[in-house]
């Protein structure tokens, strides 16, 4: 398979490392402005998910899935949300989706609250501006069907104004833009013919032929291997730089966001823990979790060692949360206050939160290294 | 040594074993099906040291896990090995019958799978399962039973108030670490891990690997390690095996590969990793997808997807090459063989 992708860097590596040349053109003849950020896309406010939970008959216990939980998406931007299994964040992603409904809070998509989104018909409109890539790229197709099947489905249902000649030459530009090519060969295909990574690629040719605003991207690289992966954070960047989507990357490898993401939020136990550009987060992680996070991603470039102080603890199942920093259990930071006051989340560095008590805009505070 | 096992629990073999706990010679494993066979281990070689910790990667389907099972016993139809021996504590495992292999396994020789949630028996307490066992190897004293699980329990950081615990009761990483519990119950000369920590959080996952060295530092046992993930066993193995299409593609101590990798493909995993720190730099990953092993090229594996290829690798299966004592299978290092035994 070829991959057009490859070898082409996302856009945050070209501004960091400075490569000539070959650099997309910033605004050019209306092309989409590389800048990110520039207008909100979706937004959301105090966005909470409970769910009850315990037997049928006694649904006594509450747990916090998402607690408060605010976010901007610009456009042409990636945003990574990164936490551990358990923390809430495909919660939030089917929340977006609208296929969970908020116990409280709202989500406003291009300025329109998402709540006012009724019937048959705006729901649609706003699945199709606002498509999902699911995890498993080996469980979301029906083995039966060849893969043109459920992307003409998608064009016949969303985009009902093309003709059957419009919608093949659709599926097949689209094909084409994520790298299956030759893409009227690919369309044929069966899903047991295609690789992971290919099948991956396919998720996302389905949303582009949407025409979305927003792809959801609910780890979509875990399943594959790693020598496929790099492949698929490099098509992502590519849409954003040329498709102009945004994508919101869900993910629990903070190494990948890093690579591709614009801006990164830290999820822990149902809040945001920190949240701000990629590199400044992760060059100068506040939060004492995010500080966890970093050291315990293993690096095969780190010279060998094992390192003497490891935390032993567990993210909590948040049932029936008491106030107070869901985090004070295992951090080594924390003090009284950590135990009576949730922290909010407050700017220490321009553009860059953390939800911390302790945390300073200094480097002082350090928990893990 | 903080926690010598409990009198009855020590390893049964001679005391200061000097050989191999395992040598692996030429084993090859296929799948027999009816639209014809699938040669998934290819004539692989290695033996293992008392106390070492060998770390196999690859990619899915690289034959990791068949190699794996091979070693353990487990295969199953259409599964089976077709070629070579593997020698355990000097005796060949290759054709034993489930008696006599009933006898070795927990007691020799642990394994750990992947997911922990399947290996363990959901309508039975951690204790029970652990009580199994042990009554399977004619330990019988409830006393002793008690006794040994709750220390082995303590051993992995889990409290011993969990004997009375139901899997689904337990963490992911509890439950993964009540299994490697289980495989220390009668402090086994090797440890069997297939990808133990994949279905765990980066944090856990860490804690996990600093756990099972400090074990494996205590007590001495050998450990084969299978992962997908590289970086993980970076820090913890002695020595790595890379696995391409069935064959072994690099093997030698871990620093030197991650150092100095030399099969191309090795470069392209290493490469294939974002890291954390130092500058942000645009990688390629390997273009192309894994071999379909049913029909295997006639030249080297990795040939259609490597940056180096020469018209040999089209036509000829390179044979492995040991330089400075690593062993390498690639063309490009044939004429840098030193230090042949």
């Amino acid at each position: 398979m070829t991959d057009p992708a490859a070898g082409r860097p996302p856009r945050a590596a070209l501004r960091d490392t400075a490569l000539p040349a070959d650099a997309p053109a910033p605004a050019e003849s209306g092309a989409p402005s590389a800048q990110a950020g520039t207008a909100a896309l979706l937004r959301t406010e105090a966005l909470t998910r409970h769910f009850k939970i315990g037997s049928a008959l006694s649904r006594k216990h509450t747990l916090h899935a998402v607690d408060d939980f605010s976010l901007t998406i610009g456009e042409h931007e990636i945003v990574a949300l990164a936490g551990e299994s358990g923390s809430g964040k495909s919660t939030v992603a089917r929340l977006l989706a609208k296929l969970y409904k908020p116990t409280s809070g709202e989500i406003y998509f291009q300025g329109r609250p998402l709540s006012a989104i009724r019937g048959r018909r705006a729901v649609l409109r706003y699945r199709g501006d606002v498509p999902m890539v699911f995890q498993d790229p080996f469980a979301s197709f029906n083995p039966v069907f060849r893969v043109s099947h459920g992307i003409m489905r998608c064009l016949k249902l969303h985009r009902p104004e093309l003709s059957a000649q419009q919608r093949r030459e659709e599926a097949e530009r689209v094909f084409t833009a994520v790298g299956l090519t030759p893409a009227a060969e690919v369309l044929e295909r069966f899903p047991h013919e295609l690789s992971g990574g290919q099948r991956q690629r396919v998720g996302f040719a389905q949303a582009l032929a949407l025409r979305p605003k927003l792809i959801l991207a609910d780890e979509p690289v875990s399943m594959l291997d790693v020598s496929i992966r790099i492949g698929l954070l490099n098509l992502m960047a590519d849409l954003r730089d040329t498709q102009g989507v945004s994508i919101l990357y869900i993910t629990h490898d903070i190494a990948s966001a890093r690579y591709v993401a614009d801006r990164l939020i830290v999820m822990y136990a149902g809040h945001i823990a920190e949240t701000g550009p990629t590199e400044e987060v992760l060059s100068r992680p506040r939060h004492p979790y995010t500080q966890l996070l970093l050291s315990a991603v293993p690096d095969p470039r780190a010279p060998l060692g094992v390192g003497a102080e490891t935390d032993r603890g567990e993210p909590p199942k948040v049932i029936d949360p008491t106030p107070g920093c869901r985090f004070r259990w295992r951090c080594p930071l924390a003090i009284d206050e950590c135990h009576q006051v949730t922290p909010p989340l407050r700017e220490l560095l321009p553009e860059h939160s953390a939800a911390c008590h302790v945390a300073r805009a200094d480097a002082e505070t350090q928990a893990f290294r | 040594m903080s926690s010598a096992p409990t009198e009855g629990f020590q390893r049964s073999g001679p005391a200061g074993r000097t050989g191999n706990v395992l040598e692996v010679r030429d084993l090859s494993v296929e799948y027999i099906m009816e639209r014809g066979t699938v040669l998934a281990v290819d004539e692989v070689s290695f033996d293992l040291a008392p106390g070492e910790f060998i770390g196999i990667v690859g990619e899915s389907g690289c034959g990791k896990s068949t190699l794996l099972f091979a070693i353990a016993q487990l295969l199953t139809p259409p599964a089976a090995i077709t070629g070579g021996s593997v020698t355990f504590l000097g005796r060949n495992m290759v054709g034993l019958t489930d008696r006599e292999l009933a006898a070795v396994r927990w007691k020799d020789l642990s394994v750990v799978m992947q997911s922990a949630m399947n290996a363990l028996n959901p309508v039975k307490s951690i204790g029970s399962q652990f009580d199994d066992a042990m009554r399977a190897h004619g330990v019988t004293s409830k006393v002793q039973i008690a006794e040994r699980s709750a220390e082995v329990l303590r051993m992995v950081g889990i409290d011993p108030i969990h004997l009375k615990s139901y899997p689904h009761q337990l963490s992911g990483g509890m439950r993964q670490r009540s299994m490697i519990a289980m495989a220390m119950l009668f402090t086994p000369d090797l440890v069997i891990m297939d990808e133990p920590t994949s279905a765990l959080d980066v944090v856990a996952q860490r804690s996990l690997m600093v756990q099972i060295k400090e074990l494996q530092e205590e007590l001495g046992f050998a450990i084969i390690f299978v992962t997908h993930d590289m970086s993980l066993v970076s820090h913890f193995s002695d020595r790595l095996m890379v696995m391409y299409g069935g064959v072994v593609a690099e093997f030698g101590a871990t620093r030197r590969v991650f150092d100095t990798p030399l099969h191309p493909y090795s470069v392209g995993l290493l490469e294939a990793f974002p890291s954390i720190r130092g500058p942000r730099v645009p990688l390629t990953g390997i273009p192309g997808s894994p071999p379909n092993l049913a029909s295997i090229p006639p030249g080297c594996r990795f040939a259609p997807r490597c940056p180096k290829v020469m018209a040999r690798c089209e036509v000829e299966p390179p044979p492995l090459y040991e330089v400075d004592g690593t062993l390498v299978r690639c063309f490009l290092h044939a004429g840098e063989e030193r230090g042949n035994d």
